[in-house]
């Protein structure tokens, strides 16, 4: 761990950098995910896979090429970020590896290194051209017009296992919704960085509610109904949650009204019953989660969500160990959408709990970023983007585990899936961005006589 | 602004702190719950990934063992398959260990041990609860003896019927055989070709998967007669053997104008001895009814009849001798007619009772139960199941069974330089008897210089292609049991 930051202004003159420290955490990362790769084909096949170096040197490779990056353009970056997305992708590899070994004719291992390869690339591009987030600030109508373009243009592809969020071409398939969440999240933290005052203290008050004008609640509910767009022609429920709560998370901060999160969440609620009940695709997934084992009932076998249930009370506290469970029975999803299933069986509650933490030091650390930054855009930003992360981890975590109704969605870096992998690199290389920004020395003392930001209290 | 961030990183560490209860709730607190679901394939998957324990069975006088069973590995999924290299001989026995059908017989009795769930197998009391694990399937070592079910199963030559063999004086079971038979290994595995083998199996005509053993139950005719000698003598209705009865003959049956025949002569006031060693009907339905339907009916439970309760460790099918009759359906029932049924297996132990002194031994197929490396894990042995009749009684009836063999119906079972008795059965069976009858035979054999008799056997041949003339107990059974009672006499 690093020694704790004084996240709120005024920021101490110098920070260490802390570069070093990335570096040596990158190389346990990347240890840990080659040891994985070689377990797992020991267990399987009781030798050490013959691409074992191979693995671990293209990963180590990426993870230096992105340091290197990181260390030239973004030098006083978290050092955290970095080595966490390593090693989950690391860790996601080694599990589909894993899979591909009980599924001969369906391998996707290789394709997501090429994924990842290309995510990792995009990281490096996004960390050396965006020299200022700031800057994303003027984009934000174009964003979100062509993350609109991104979400529609599925619905005149055929669908896949009941959802339409796919466009395909040649051989090639990926899911632009995937990044439209970016797209979205900027458009946002730029909107709403903008009608912040208006939002919070604009309108008339009905009773103790303070409404907002015409005027700002136009894009609002237009965004609301785009998701229950969504929800309804793409059937991607998952998708849908995660704008909603994504845009009332950022409401929230922006105006700090509780009032919102009631709007938005009574809103979410009429939405998702009314969706629920005359849209078939979902009614069955809730069905599916109020009673995971009805179809063992009726005789027609263990639903996907009850076998995935089956593989993580198998793993118990410690776990099968890598390759050596049997999450494969879980079907066509099991290298995509459940994923953890398979770390859930053979790394066991320990494994989950170390990959829930992994994913949470992330999230923290995107916040800490955004609590440390001096321009209500980037401070809007860095919440949204660490919100998304965690909302993706919640939504599919929670899904494969009986927590809420299962929706369709990656397992950010751990799952198989080459939009997502790529979209969740570029949402790591924009908190780096941000992160650079926030820990970065400011020029010059703190003036006086200019009205410095609200310092809150520690708590 | 600030505090707001603070709140918001606070929900969001708070969905995953939930997603980390959650999965302690479904790894921890419902795992068990969840790993024992009927449709959760992964105890089926450990169940099969390592070979299952073997059946074996005696071979030779000492302690020589050899295994009927064997497991190969398929590389499928569920990766061990059961094979049974003896196919039909010794399905009867083994039953059958499928991954689609589940288990019968011993593979279904002894599927802990087989299986290496069993906590005996473990190192450590609780164990495998602790380990989750499983130990290496431990052997099955049975009380079959290999010549005497070659034997009987050869004796039978395919055609349908059923022998039991067992050590009167200890309940060993000998030999165990049903024709006609099936392949077990046929339906070892998974996949359409078991599938389409279940069908074909289970809508043949022949039944080639009921084990007539121990799971059929058929009217045992005149080798009923010997419980019925039992019951008089044990009465006292009949003081002396070779005294006359007061039988007519033909009988009319009390209460009715029905006549019963007599299938031999000279059965007119025969004696009992005289009566057993002809098969006379007329004098043991009437000898049936002066003991009296109480007499009979505890004569025949202390048989085995009507107890449903009877394991080997496999159930054995409910004998039947009722309860409640009429006169005239008594006289019917002690001649092993009307209702009365039972198992060969059950007229098994009508032979060892007069063999072992009045006392039947329990029946039973599992000698011992050993460690993968052979240790034994546990040991059956000799108990009593029921005393049948006073010791005086059955040393008159060991001489009436000889005489049988000797100078009756039986003459067909004699062996040379062994004391051999039986008794003769050909039980009419279907409406107004029209279906072709069963051919009985039950018999015990002693060799020169042993102490007691160390066989009991009881045959039943169903064979209706046969005419009803060469349809008897003494033409068609009572050569398949000299052959078994030789196989058992010549391996001590």
């Amino acid at each position: 761990m690093t020694a704790p930051t004084v996240d709120s202004p005024p920021p101490p003159l110098r920070l260490p950098k802390r570069r070093g420290v990335e570096l040596s955490l990158l190389v346990g990362a990347v240890l840990i995910s080659v040891y994985g790769y070689a377990a797992v084909g020991l267990a399987h096949d009781d030798t050490v896979p013959p691409d074992v170096a191979r693995y671990g040197g293209g990963l180590g490779l990426l993870a230096l090429v992105a340091h290197l990056a990181v260390r030239f353009r973004a030098p006083y970056a978290d050092p955290l970020l970095l080595p966490i997305a390593v090693l989950l992708n690391g860790l996601g590899l080694v599990l589909i590896y894993r899979l591909d070994l009980e599924t001969p004719s369906d391998t996707a291992a290789p394709t997501q290194l090429i994924w990842s390869t290309l995510g990792v690339a995009l990281f490096i591009v996004v960390v050396l051209l965006l020299r200022d987030h700031r800057v994303l600030q003027r984009y934000a109508y174009l964003s979100v017009a062509t993350a609109l373009v991104l979400m529609i243009v599925p619905i005149f592809f055929p669908a896949v296992n009941g959802a339409r969020i796919w466009i395909r071409v040649g051989g090639f398939s990926f899911q632009p919704g995937e990044f439209a969440k970016i797209l979205l999240a900027v458009f946002f933290a730029a909107y709403l960085a903008a009608n912040r005052n208006a939002l919070a203290y604009s309108g008339r008050t009905v009773w103790k509610l303070q409404l907002p004008t015409g005027r700002v609640l136009g894009p609002i509910v237009a965004i609301w109904l785009l998701s229950v767009g969504v929800l309804v022609l793409e059937r991607d429920l998952g998708t849908s949650l995660l704008f909603f709560g994504l845009f009332v998370i950022l409401l929230y901060v922006a105006t700090g009204r509780i009032g919102w999160i009631a709007v938005g969440l009574l809103l979410a609620a009429v939405g998702a019953f009314v969706v629920g009940s005359f849209e078939p695709h979902v009614h069955s997934r809730v069905q599916d989660w109020l009673d995971p084992f009805a179809t063992i009932d009726a005789g027609q076998g263990p639903s996907q969500l009850a076998q995935s249930l089956f593989a993580f009370a198998e793993g118990g506290m410690l776990g099968t160990g890598l390759g050596l469970g049997h999450s494969v029975l879980i079907g066509f999803a099991a290298k995509s959408d459940f994923i953890l299933a398979t770390a859930g069986e053979e790394l066991g509650l320990a494994g989950l709990t170390a990959i829930f933490l992994l994913y949470a030091l992330m999230v923290a650390r995107g916040y800490r970023a955004g609590l440390a930054l001096r321009d209500p855009f980037g401070q809007l930003l860095a919440v949204g983007l660490a919100s998304i992360l965690a909302l993706q981890v919640f939504v599919i975590a929670g899904g494969v585990m009986g927590l809420i109704p299962l929706t369709g969605m990656a397992m950010p870096f751990l799952a198989q899936g080459g939009s997502s992998v790529v979209t969740n690199w570029i949402i790591v290389a924009l908190l780096i961005r941000l992160s650079d920004q926030a820990r970065r020395p400011r020029p010059g003392q703190p003036e006086t006589g200019v009205i410095a930001p609200i310092v809150e209290d520690e708590q | 602004m600030i505090r707001y961030i603070r709140r918001a990183a606070a929900f969001c560490l708070l969905l995953l702190a939930a997603l980390l209860v959650n999965a302690a709730r479904v790894q921890v607190f419902e795992a068990d719950e969840l790993t024992s679901n009927s449709a959760n394939r992964r105890n089926t998957i450990a169940r099969y990934d390592q070979p299952r324990g073997n059946i074996l069975v005696h071979t030779g006088s000492a302690d020589a063992t050899a295994t009927v069973t064997g497991s190969k590995d398929t590389g499928e999924q569920l990766a061990w398959e059961r094979t049974y290299p003896h196919g039909p001989l010794y399905a009867p026995v083994t039953g059958y260990a499928s991954q689609t059908y589940g288990t019968t017989l011993i593979e279904n009795a002894e599927d802990d041990v087989l299986s290496g769930t069993d906590s005996l197998l473990a190192p450590l009391p609780l164990w495998n609860d602790l380990t989750r694990g499983r130990q290496p399937g431990g052997d099955v070592v049975t009380t079959v003896r290999d010549a005497v079910q070659r034997a009987a199963y050869e004796g039978l030559a395919g055609r349908k019927g059923a022998v039991a063999a067992m050590d009167p004086s200890t309940g060993e079971i000998l030999a165990l055989v049903s024709s006609p038979s099936y392949d077990p290994e046929q339906i070892s595995g998974t996949g359409s070709a078991v599938t389409s083998a279940w069908a074909r199996l289970n809508a043949s005509a022949s039944l080639p998967m009921l084990n007539r053993a121990i799971r059929q139950t058929y009217p045992p005719g005149s080798a009923f007669k010997i419980v019925t000698a039992a019951a008089a003598l044990d009465a006292g209705v009949v003081d002396d053997p070779d005294e006359e009865t007061d039988t007519p003959s033909p009988y009319v049956l009390p209460g009715t104008s029905t006549v019963l025949p007599n299938e031999s002569s000279g059965c007119e006031k025969a004696s009992l001895a005289e009566a057993i060693r002809v098969s006379c009907n007329t004098v043991m339905a009437h000898l049936g009814v002066r003991v009296g339907l109480d007499g009979m009916v505890e004569a025949a439970e202390n048989f085995g009849f009507n107890d449903a309760g009877l394991r080997i460790p496999s159930g054995v099918a409910k004998s039947n001798f009722d309860t409640e009759m009429s006169d005239d359906q008594l006289a019917q029932s002690s001649i092993g007619q009307f209702d009365t049924t039972a198992t060969p297996l059950q007229m098994a132990m009508v032979a060892a009772a007069v063999a072992n002194d009045g006392e039947i031994a329990h029946p039973r197929l599992v000698d011992r139960t050993t460690k993968h490396d052979g240790d034994t894990v546990s040991q059956t042995s000799t108990r009593s199941y029921r005393r049948a009749m006073s010791p005086s009684t059955a040393v008159q009836l060991r001489r009436m069974m000889v005489d049988v063999v000797e100078n009756g119906t039986g003459t067909n079972a004699a062996i040379g330089g062994v004391t051999v008795g039986g008794k003769t059965g050909t039980a009419q069976h279907g409406v107004d008897n029209t279906g072709a009858p069963y051919a009985w035979f039950i018999s015990w054999a002693q060799s020169e210089g042993s102490a007691r008799p160390e066989v009991a056997v009881a045959v039943v041949v169903e064979d209706a292609a046969a005419d009803r003339a060469d349809i008897s107990g003494g033409g068609s059974a009572a050569p398949i049991a000299r052959a078994v009672m030789e196989a058992a006499l010549s391996q001590g």
